[in-house]
């Protein structure tokens, strides 16, 4: 049994735009999933729809084996989402907002109580549990999302760009704390625009572009697509000109630094063997780009003359 | 959800409105206290004591029951219409959307936070009536039941205004516009008796003029119009708008994309 499956899912709005043109999907238990694509592709809209907040125009969405349509009750019972707004009382003590939820959930307030004091440790604010949500910072406030949509123990939680705004250190904690959760069992769904985000957690990935899955494969096979890959290489000396290198694309960022495409039938030993012969000492280089964001930009980009004016409005 | 789990989402609800309105109590409570212990002064004390009888009650007796309801509609509805309005603002009504509540718990959840209120603020100017005249309950179950009802009725007002608000003036305008003027023209300062036959007619399109003489039978005994019409009218009334209420909310209407 999945634990996501879509079915030829449509939405368009009442402003006439098609955000979803038929998507089929299909996450799997246990799989730490990447839901990828441009602003406007799609990607709100489709977990609005999984996550009840927004009507579909048509098609089907199945929860771990639950109807949305028919057993709404008990697909609800299986999914949590942490949204991309802040959507709490801001007025309201971070502690009641967690039990509170639980308690939509028919959970008994004692076991509310003792979920929330759990999570609200796991996650780094039982200190502010008695403070009011709106003094929180936004990368608590991020974390008290994050505590509300477990406290009713899910078995998928789709996260909604996650870790936007929060700060590096942070970001790695968040992230120790999903692998956690997914070590533990549970399917996660996240969207995120920091790719490196999605290419270090996420096992398998759908790039959604103009309401259509453009790409839905696992990483591995997806990174093997990149035909070309660019790196910025650093210079012992200065020079003037970029050198000739049969073979490669070089440019001259600037007198101390290369960037050079790599194909993907050439090795790197090629490269540092070509440089050699005419002088160049590289002290250091690094990816110009993500590995996949530079695939995502392609694919992306291939899509660019479909490209609808209204996309923005899409979301 | 089985019906204990219901039960549970249902008292969150309740639980979390009266939360509410008891953090801001000075915004909530307060001042329909001060509001009242003003009308018993200037309209019972003062005016009333050249008005002399009406109904065969001294004056200040007379619009009591008048006073205490039109809190309890003001209450009801204020409440309700300023909460769920602050959820769909926030987007906090997303927790409730994504939960497996049915939209007819979530409803009843916050018809009752508002009845909670408006009883409550009742029970408040009751008591602030009570250091200006004194009370002698003359039917107390029809009092209980058109309290109950009635703030109910304007609970559900709330909801469906709410449901269909965009902006904060959208919330102000009925209470303004429309439940402020129909309360004032609905009997609680004066008798129908008083009017010409013509504006009698007229008044007797007011929904408000049944339950404001609906309690003041309870609390008197005596009302300007038939007490069983009236308990029917209100309760078909909240009938109508509970389900209106509840298809509204199925739909998402006002709340889902």
């Amino acid at each position: 049994m999945s634990a996501l499956t879509l079915r030829n899912l449509t939405k368009t709005y009442a402003n006439g735009v098609e955000a979803l043109k038929g998507i089929d999907l299909t996450v799997e238990r246990g799989d730490f999933f990447a839901l990828l694509g441009p602003n406007g592709a799609g990607k709100s809209t489709t977990i609005g729809i999984v996550s009840s907040l927004v009507n579909k125009t048509g098609g089907e969405v199945t929860i771990l084996g639950h109807s949305l349509d028919q057993e709404r009750e008990l697909a609800k019972q299986k999914i949590g989402v942490v949204p991309q707004e802040f959507n709490f009382s801001q007025f309201e003590k971070v502690f009641d907002i967690v039990v509170t939820q639980a308690g939509f959930y028919g959970i008994p307030a004692p076991l509310a109580r003792q979920r929330a004091e759990k999570y609200l440790r796991k996650l780094g604010l039982w200190d502010k549990r008695k403070n009011q949500a709106r003094s929180l910072s936004g990368g608590m406030k991020r974390r008290l999302m994050i505590a509300r949509a477990l406290v009713h123990e899910p078995e998928l939680l789709i996260l909604d760009e996650p870790t936007a705004g929060v700060d590096i250190e942070l970001r790695r904690s968040m992230w120790d704390f999903l692998i956690g959760l997914n070590n533990e069992g549970r399917t996660i769904i996240l969207t995120t625009h920091y790719l490196e985000e999605a290419e270090s957690l996420c096992r398998r990935i759908a790039i959604i572009d103009h309401g259509r899955i453009v790409e839905n494969t696992d990483m591995k096979s997806l990174l093997e697509k990149l035909q070309v890959e660019t790196f910025i290489l650093d210079l012992a000396r200065p020079v003037d000109h970029a050198p000739e290198l049969p073979g490669f694309d070089v440019h001259l960022r600037d007198a101390g630094t290369l960037e050079v495409a790599v194909p993907k039938t050439q090795s790197l030993n090629q490269l540092f063997v070509a440089l050699a012969e005419q002088n160049f000492e590289v002290m250091s280089m690094r990816n110009k780009a993500n590995r996949l964001e530079e695939l995502f930009v392609r694919l992306v980009k291939q899509n660019l003359p479909e490209q609808n004016p209204q996309r923005e409005n899409a979301s | 959800m089985t019906l204990h789990q219901q039960w549970v989402a249902f008292l969150t609800i309740v639980t979390k409105e009266v939360r509410r309105f008891l953090r801001i109590w000075p915004q909530t409570l307060l001042p329909p206290a001060i509001t009242m212990t003003l009308y018993f002064v200037i309209f019972g004390n003062l005016v009333g004591s050249r008005i002399g009888e009406m109904g065969g009650f001294d004056y200040m007796q007379y619009i009591v029951p008048g006073l205490i309801m039109m809190s309890v509609i003001q209450n009801s509805y204020g409440n309700v219409v300023s909460s769920f309005f602050s959820t769909k603002f926030q987007h906090s009504i997303e927790e409730m959307l994504v939960s497996p509540m049915s939209p007819f718990v979530i409803l009843s959840g916050f018809v009752v936070g508002g009845m909670v209120r408006g009883i409550m603020v009742g029970g408040i100017v009751t008591t602030v009536s009570l250091f200006f005249t004194d009370l002698d309950v003359q039917h107390a179950w029809i009092t209980l039941l058109v309290v109950a009802m009635t703030s109910a009725l304007f609970a559900l007002g709330g909801f469906i205004n709410a449901i269909f608000a965009n902006n904060f003036d959208d919330i102000s305008i009925i209470p303004n516009f429309i439940l402020t003027p129909l309360t004032y023209l609905g009997g609680v300062f004066y008798s129908l008796d008083l009017l010409s036959e013509f504006w009698r007619t007229v008044t007797l399109v007011n929904p408000i003029v049944y339950m404001v003489n609906a309690f003041r039978y309870g609390v008197l005994g005596v009302s300007d119009v038939n007490v069983y019409a009236s308990l029917a009218a209100i309760f078909a009334f909240t009938v109508v708008f509970f389900l209106l209420a509840l298809w509204l909310l199925r739909r998402g209407t006002g709340i889902r994309g």
